[in-house]
């Protein structure tokens, strides 16, 4: 004992060891009323270690080559040790990376986390999301499947699709004519070292940012703002060891939800590994229908809603560009939201409703891009593309009018 | 290079509301992952009148055997292809050749049931009928006009279409007909192909059956340590008011 004490205070001299530990876990204080919603920030932890070390795993025994690569990730699946777990735990990890990260961004619409003074750890929280859907995009081209091929061909087209430099552009992304060799290179190389680099990174950063403010609550109310004769804030507890134990409990019903998924339906019925993709890349042989995995489907659901041109831009450079601004449009949230009050708890009707609808609208989507196209879908992804888009622009209107209730000085608990 | 993308995109965004060619239902496959006994019987099946043309080139025959408890004599009765037990299962068809005699590249299908789906090819190996249009003498109802022979024909034997008129006029083809007799009864012949798509179906993902049972221990381990784990926070934040 008194070894180790010493070998701390050793590395102490030279490191701040303790102030670390104690900044973010020990003497970290948070708000002693997170709920159900406030699991998904660890678990997206969780799950982001999952699949680096899968990932590195997979990386030993897979070929980045548009000869090899089908072939390998059978080899993995078939002949190499435990191959297929890491494969399993890699491929449902990447959608159980979005459901919690989808979960996580819902958390901070239902309790105005992003609102003053969190628009940074809102901002930084969306770029690791952006981060994540490359990555996402990156990876799936590497199986090698005649959906990791059509889909990357059909994404990257779309750049083809910017007016004057398009063409020169998406040849650039490839590095070829088509998606080939050179390609699925590139993608390997961008998926397992620049874009996780930028991803920790942005992790780190979004977690620093989150400290040195404090986390809100479902309250909404600022802890901050009540503390005790030591300076802790009365509504406090100290992260460790109350969340740490709290979180180990999330953790286990995770991954019970998990490993359901992982042992007895690793496919989920074609949507996080999709039929199509078992039969290797042929580039003269063009799927009957093309859909992306069931996280990007509201984007694309988006994307494809835009059927008009205007002036010099035809439907599919527009249609990029909603599907950009879909995503990009979150960013402006914090400065969107004019509500004087954070959760919505306090929030009036209209806030409610609106969310409400922004959610159902988000579903819809997400079915409509795993569809066919047909008149009727068409006109359903308009209607929800405009809903989608009325939920951001109309929020600093619907937010002002919304009639609030008051706040209490200190938050609810039991 | 723009036509080439404009007509990727022409085809690819929009995608195509048809289903893999013809819409009749499919049947639902009576197969059992663990009938080990069924996908040895498929396995025969398959050497017998598959294999001639279709590899199996993920699949390795000394895997196959201790997956499916076939002994050494068992083993080497199916090798008609190859010698060591260590190979992956080949043929000799050459693939050039066949493209020109079928029409169309012959699929490996070590990983057909994952793409196709078990229902899927136990419904397309029992809808061929006899349509004399077809280089080949035949047609299936879920594969129009696919390149394959009926290879199980003398087993089954060969249906007769009967065909209506829809309400629009169109002919339909309504059911199929016994025509030329098989060695099989309808049911026996059903069985067979169950037990094929079995092993068909173990040749796609051979882990399942591990896959599922490690899942059992692994959620049982799950439950209880969810129970000490909650069972710890309770403890912990006794002291939380």
């Amino acid at each position: 004992m008194n070894a180790l004490k010493n070998l701390v205070g050793w590395v102490d001299d030279r490191f701040p060891l303790m102030a670390m530990w104690n900044d973010h876990l020990a003497k970290y204080y948070a708000p002693k009323n997170f709920n159900f919603w406030y699991f998904f920030g660890s678990l997206a932890l969780l799950v982001l270690v999952i699949q680096i070390v899968t990932g590195i795993f997979l990386a030993m025994h897979y070929k980045p080559s548009a000869a090899e690569a089908f072939n390998s990730v059978e080899y993995i699946m078939r002949d190499v040790e435990w191959g297929w777990l890491m494969r399993y735990l890699h491929s449902t990890g990447a959608s159980a990376f979005f459901v919690v990260v989808y979960l996580h961004m819902f958390r901070g619409l239902l309790y105005g986390s992003y609102k003053q003074p969190r628009e940074l750890i809102w901002i930084l929280g969306m770029l690791i999301y952006l981060c994540l859907m490359a990555e996402a995009f990156f990876g799936y081209l590497l199986p090698w499947g005649q959906m990791s091929f059509w889909g990357a061909q059909v994404i990257i087209s779309l750049f083809g699709a910017i007016p004057v430099v398009g063409e020169e552009l998406a040849i650039w992304i490839r590095g070829d004519f088509v998606v080939s060799d050179a390609t699925l290179n590139r993608f390997f190389s961008f998926h397992i070292i620049l874009v996780p680099l930028i991803l920790l990174g942005l992790v780190g950063a979004h977690i620093l940012a989150l400290h040195e403010v404090g986390s809100n609550n479902p309250d909404g109310v600022e802890i901050k703002k009540k503390k005790d004769e030591n300076g802790i804030p009365l509504d406090g507890i100290p992260f460790h060891p109350y969340y740490t134990v709290k979180d180990i409990a999330g953790v286990a019903g995770f991954l019970i939800l998990f490993s359901l998924i992982l042992f007895y339906a690793p496919e989920m019925g074609g949507f996080f590994l999709e039929h199509p993709n078992f039969e290797p890349a042929d580039p003269l042989k063009t799927p009957e229908h093309i859909a992306p995995v069931w996280y990007f489907t509201p984007y694309y659901a988006i994307l494809r809603a835009v059927t008009i041109d205007i002036g010099p831009l035809d439907s599919k450079v527009l249609g990029v560009m909603a599907m950009g601004a879909a995503t990009v449009i979150f960013f402006a949230l914090p400065w969107l939201d004019r509500s004087p009050v954070k959760s919505i708890r306090y929030r009036g009707p209209l806030f409610k409703t609106a969310l409400t609808i922004f959610v159902i609208v988000f579903f819809i989507l997400g079915y409509l891009g795993t569809q066919p196209v047909t008149p009727l879908f068409t006109v359903m992804s308009q209607v929800c593309s405009v809903l989608y888009f009325l939920f951001f622009l109309l929020m600093p209107i619907y937010t002002k009018l919304d009639k609030t209730k008051p706040v209490p000085e200190r938050v609810t608990f039991k | 290079m723009k036509k080439l993308i404009l007509a990727i995109l022409v085809t690819a965004l929009p995608g195509f509301a048809v289903a893999a060619g013809g819409g009749i239902p499919l049947d639902s496959a009576p197969i059992d992952t663990g009938d080990r006994e069924s996908q040895a019987r498929g396995a025969q099946t398959y050497m017998q009148y598959c294999l001639g043309c279709h590899s199996l080139k993920y699949m390795r025959y000394n895997r196959m055997a201790e997956d499916l408890g076939l002994s050494d004599e068992q083993l080497k009765a199916l090798m008609i292809t190859s010698e060591k037990p260590g190979d992956t299962i080949l043929n000799a068809m050459p693939t050039a050749q066949a493209e020109q005699w079928f029409g169309t590249k012959i699929p490996d299908l070590s990983l057909v049931a994952r793409s196709r789906g078990s229902d899927w090819l136990y419904t397309y190996l029992r809808t061929f009928y006899a349509d004399p249009k077809r280089p080949l003498g035949v047609n299936n109802l879920l594969f129009k006009d696919v390149g394959m022979p009926h290879v199980l024909w003398e087993l089954q034997g060969l249906k007769n279409p009967v065909v209506t008129k829809n309400e629009h006029g169109q002919e339909v083809i309504e059911r199929l007909d016994p025509g030329l007799p098989g060695q099989l009864s309808d049911a026996q012949y059903d069985q067979t192909v169950a037990d094929l798509v079995n092993f068909l179906d173990y040749v796609g993902e051979p882990i399942k059956q591990k896959r599922e049972r490690l899942g059992f221990w692994v959620l049982a381990f799950l439950v209880i340590f969810f129970g000490l784990s909650y069972a710890l926070k309770k403890e912990y934040w006794r002291d939380v008011h």
